[in-house]
């Protein structure tokens, strides 16, 4: 039986991690290869890098770090921030990158998703949604870490990207982000209802619950959350644990 | 000993090299990543990856000037123990329907055909972590525990292949229905799942395949 997948998400900026990891005693916590070493160690299912790298000249320490993880981790790859170009996504891939994850070059230009899909196979294009609720039933995308409105309504562009051939929706509340309240669970049933391909919930994890909430009311296939695993509060384990006693298949290999 | 892992320009691998290397290191095997047929050709086991579309793997392959005929020179008639991984399993078949239909190696006769869960529910791709279920022994299943409570492995798929002859078949997955999770014939094997992405039951599996002597 497939299990339901439980993904941590590290920020990494200039080839560091940002917000650092404590939850295990890392010779160097600001070493993204060392956290994806103790996170695949502690049965993570798959390992979420997102780059928040600004500055041009140090797009290129992803690159590194990826290749560093691949070469000790053997456990699936998503890495997102700043994909805009094929050429991008090809350098993460032979990387050793599993999932490129596109967000805002994909609001700009929709046909990069069908052009990205059709080059590199749809299992490996994640189109990243950001949104943030605007009215009762309405869900709006915004880029540049909420900041910019795009008008572009949540479900409907789901559904186009999918169309367009994104194989998985990675899903963030903006609303929720960070506020430790649970993932919006109306916004992730409503998305994850309208498309046939799996969908990770993002945004708002607090406590081993809100994991649960996400798979067995949002409908989402794959939980994502940073901050309740990289300050210890909770190990993966103890997620499985949590997740298996409410009935949902998990993986405890 | 020597491992060569094809490089037709398709696909991770990087991690597959890596993954082959950690497994390899004990035994003391070389694992040279290669898009040269007389490399192929020297090489004591050949490793096939795949990521993408059947039709473009395909095309990839056949871009290499020499290299399925290096293939078909080491392993079928060679008799070189063989592992395709993904879409370099699919090409065993006799052909893809992926995005119109593309001739297979035909190695493992059937087709590749799209993934139709039978509840509505479940999506596609076929995305995650999946028991396998076992047909029969096989040598690169020795010491992995399968079934519901046996190890996982990880699944990226939204094709895969129905052989024509159900002997073929090594183990399978269930995903509202069966599907082929490994097949099998002589010296030929293939993995549906990312052996390279499989933690502890990938690097058994590929451990398995370096001791293997069909």
């Amino acid at each position: 039986m497939l299990k339901c997948r439980v993904i941590p998400c590290l920020d990494v900026k200039d080839g560091r991690v940002v917000k650092g990891v404590n939850f295990v005693d890392l010779k160097d916590a600001g070493d993204p290869v060392e956290s994806a070493i103790a996170y695949d160690a502690a049965g993570a299912d798959e390992l979420c890098f997102l780059d928040i790298t600004a500055s041009h000249e140090n797009r290129g320490t992803i690159l590194d770090v990826v290749q560093r993880t691949a070469e000790a981790c053997f456990m699936p790859l998503t890495v997102g921030g700043g994909v805009r170009t094929t050429d991008d996504i090809r350098n993460l891939l032979l990387a050793g990158a599993d999932k490129v994850s596109i967000m805002t070059a994909a609001v700009n230009n929709r046909d990069f998703v069908r052009e990205a899909a059709e080059k590199f196979g749809s299992q490996c294009i994640v189109v990243a949604i950001d949104a943030k609720q605007v009215a009762a039933d309405r869900w709006e995308i915004f880029t540049h870490g909420g900041r910019k409105p795009t008008g572009l309504d949540a479900i409907q562009y789901a559904k186009e990207v999918v169309a367009l051939g994104a194989g998985e929706i990675l899903l963030t509340s903006m609303d929720r982000d960070g506020t430790k309240s649970g993932f919006d669970i109306t916004l992730t049933r409503a998305i994850a209802d309208a498309v046939n391909v799996p969908l990770i919930a993002s945004g708002g994890v607090g406590n081993l619950d809100h994991l649960v909430d996400g798979i067995q009311d949002g409908h989402a296939t794959a939980v994502l959350a940073a901050s309740i695993f990289h300050f210890g509060e909770f190990t993966i384990r103890q997620a499985k644990e949590h997740m298996k006693n409410a009935g949902l298949p998990v993986r405890m290999d | 000993m020597s491992v060569a892992i094809v490089d037709y320009g398709s696909g991770n691998l990087h991690s597959a090299h890596k993954a082959v290397e950690r497994a390899a290191a004990e035994q003391g095997v070389r694992v040279i990543v290669t898009s040269d047929p007389d490399v192929v050709r020297g090489a004591d086991r050949i490793v096939l990856p795949g990521v993408g579309a059947f039709a473009d793997c395909r095309r990839g392959l056949d871009n290499v000037t020499g290299m399925v005929e290096a293939l078909e020179e080491s392993v079928i008639k060679g008799g070189k123990p063989f592992l395709g991984i993904c879409v370099g399993m699919q090409l065993l078949a006799s052909r893809g329907l992926e995005h119109g239909v593309a001739q297979g190696l035909n190695w493992i006769p059937g087709e590749v055909v799209e993934i139709k869960p039978a509840s509505p529910d479940l999506k596609v791709p076929h995305m995650g972590w999946n028991t396998l279920e076992a047909r029969r022994s096989h040598p690169l299943l020795k010491d992995i525990p399968v079934g519901e409570n046996g190890l996982h492995a990880y699944f990226v798929h939204s094709y895969h292949l129905k052989t024509a002859d159900p002997a073929h078949i090594v183990a399978t997955t269930e995903y509202g229905g069966e599907l082929t999770a490994m097949v099998g014939r002589d010296n030929i094997v293939g993995t549906q799942f990312h052996p390279e992405k499989s933690q502890k039951l990938g690097l058994a599996l590929i451990a398995n395949f370096l001791r293997w002597a069909p």
